[in-house]
């Protein structure tokens, strides 16, 4: 299948689909994969370290959330490539979790509110 | 040249859009792939925002972490988040070992595959078995156990009570929901009294605090675990065709990259489930 190869870049694999694979390979892939290996452990090492540090909890809790994020960005970036798909791909994917941001801020707020009123079913 | 490349452009985006290729560029298999992990990962979100609700509401009497997860294999002590930063550890290599088993398959390298995708499995058999025998540990407990009065409250004994070790509490002495000491000898004597003597955790008592919190923790990290295992199993049946030389003959190799992305996906949730069970 490897001969139909299409102008931009992948092939089609011919089947009932008439599915098209991307191609992305580069020479220089296993390096990214390592360096990403790297900066994943290295945060979570950063991030046990700094759990027992005399910072006051909630700078802690932020930076956590923080540093939570940034490797969920390169687990998905890197580890799943979707740094490298179409950027219309990416926003489809990314943009619904607006949605759990805002979610997020209604439950703790509701949660938060809970407490001060003593409970609902007590 | 401007105009030239926007023409050129809307050309290429035209094409794009009449039919017969992804608009996207990638394959429907991968896409659907990607739809799916987004749907789980609004599940996983729900479970996660469920816990932060609870835990807001019952912020004063939550039970700390550090005071929880403290076991740690063939050590006789105190080692908090050790074992969960271990258990991370083993799924951002298995995480390493999928992706270059994604990275052989662009090679065509059929050998190359089968020796990640082993790897990959064993990481994963890794994972759960350390999942088991952290569950193992928190539904037994610690010796010394802990009371719990009629009313639910949960008094600690005061060893298990880490983050209160630097205030000394006397040796018989006990924790309070809301974190304090109780030393006063006829008082720990009534709460003995009154109180249910318990190891560990289960759905309904739970000896680190309030029932909720091992709920949550039997419920998220068993789902997270779940997702593990189907991956393990989705992992060796990807693999057996690989030995079995399937994308060998078809030619490609796009099946592990789309059991590439649920693995990672796994390991994403881990990542959440590790900042917010443990460390927050």
């Amino acid at each position: 299948m490897a001969d139909h190869k299409n102008e931009t870049h992948g092939y089609y694999t011919g089947d009932i689909h008439n599915q098209f694979v991307v191609e992305h390979h580069d020479p220089k892939s296993k390096k990214v994969i390592w360096k990403t290996f790297w900066i994943l452990l290295l945060i979570t090492i950063f991030e046990v370290g700094i759990a027992f540090a005399p910072i006051a909890h909630d700078v802690l809790v932020a930076i956590f959330i923080i540093l939570t994020i940034v490797k969920a960005y390169f687990i998905i970036a890197f580890f799943m490539h979707l740094k490298h798909e179409e950027k219309s791909f990416g926003y489809t994917i990314i943009v619904p979790f607006i949605l759990i941001v805002y979610f997020i801020g209604m439950l703790i707020t509701e949660g938060n509110y809970i407490s001060m009123m003593g409970g609902l079913f007590n | 040249m401007a105009a030239e490349a926007t023409v050129k452009q809307e050309a290429q985006s035209a094409s794009m859009w009449k039919g017969g290729k992804s608009p996207f560029n990638v394959s429907w298999g991968k896409m659907m792939m990607w739809f799916f992990l987004v749907s789980d990962a609004f599940t996983f979100s729900t479970l996660i925002l469920a816990y932060g609700t609870m835990r807001h509401r019952f912020a004063e009497v939550w039970p700390k972490a550090n005071d929880v997860f403290t076991h740690f294999p063939f050590y006789d002590g105190h080692i908090p988040l050790a074992y969960v930063a271990l258990m991370t550890f083993i799924l951002i290599m298995s995480s390493v070992t999928m992706v270059l088993a994604v990275d052989a398959g662009h090679r065509r390298d059929n050998n190359g595959v089968a020796l990640w995708m082993i790897l990959t499995i064993v990481g994963g058999f890794m994972f759960l078995g350390s999942q088991a025998w952290e569950w193992y540990h928190f539904i037994h407990g610690t010796p010394a156990g802990a009371y719990v009065m009629p009313n639910g409250d949960v008094y600690k004994v005061a060893e298990n009570a880490y983050h209160l070790h630097h205030l000394n509490p006397p040796n018989d002495a006990l924790v309070s929901p809301l974190h304090q000491v109780v030393s006063d000898k006829a008082v720990i004597a009534d709460i003995k009294s009154k109180a249910e003597h318990i190891h560990g955790a289960n759905l309904t008592r739970n000896e680190y605090g309030h029932p909720l919190f091992a709920d949550f923790f039997f419920f998220i990290t068993g789902f997270h675990g779940f997702h593990v295992f189907s991956g393990v199993i989705i992992n060796i049946i990807i693999f057996l065709n690989v030995i079995a030389g399937v994308y060998k003959r078809r030619g490609h190799y796009e099946h592990i990259e789309k059991t590439g992305l649920y693995w990672h996906f796994v390991d994403l949730v881990w990542v959440f489930v590790f900042t917010f069970f443990y460390l927050v």
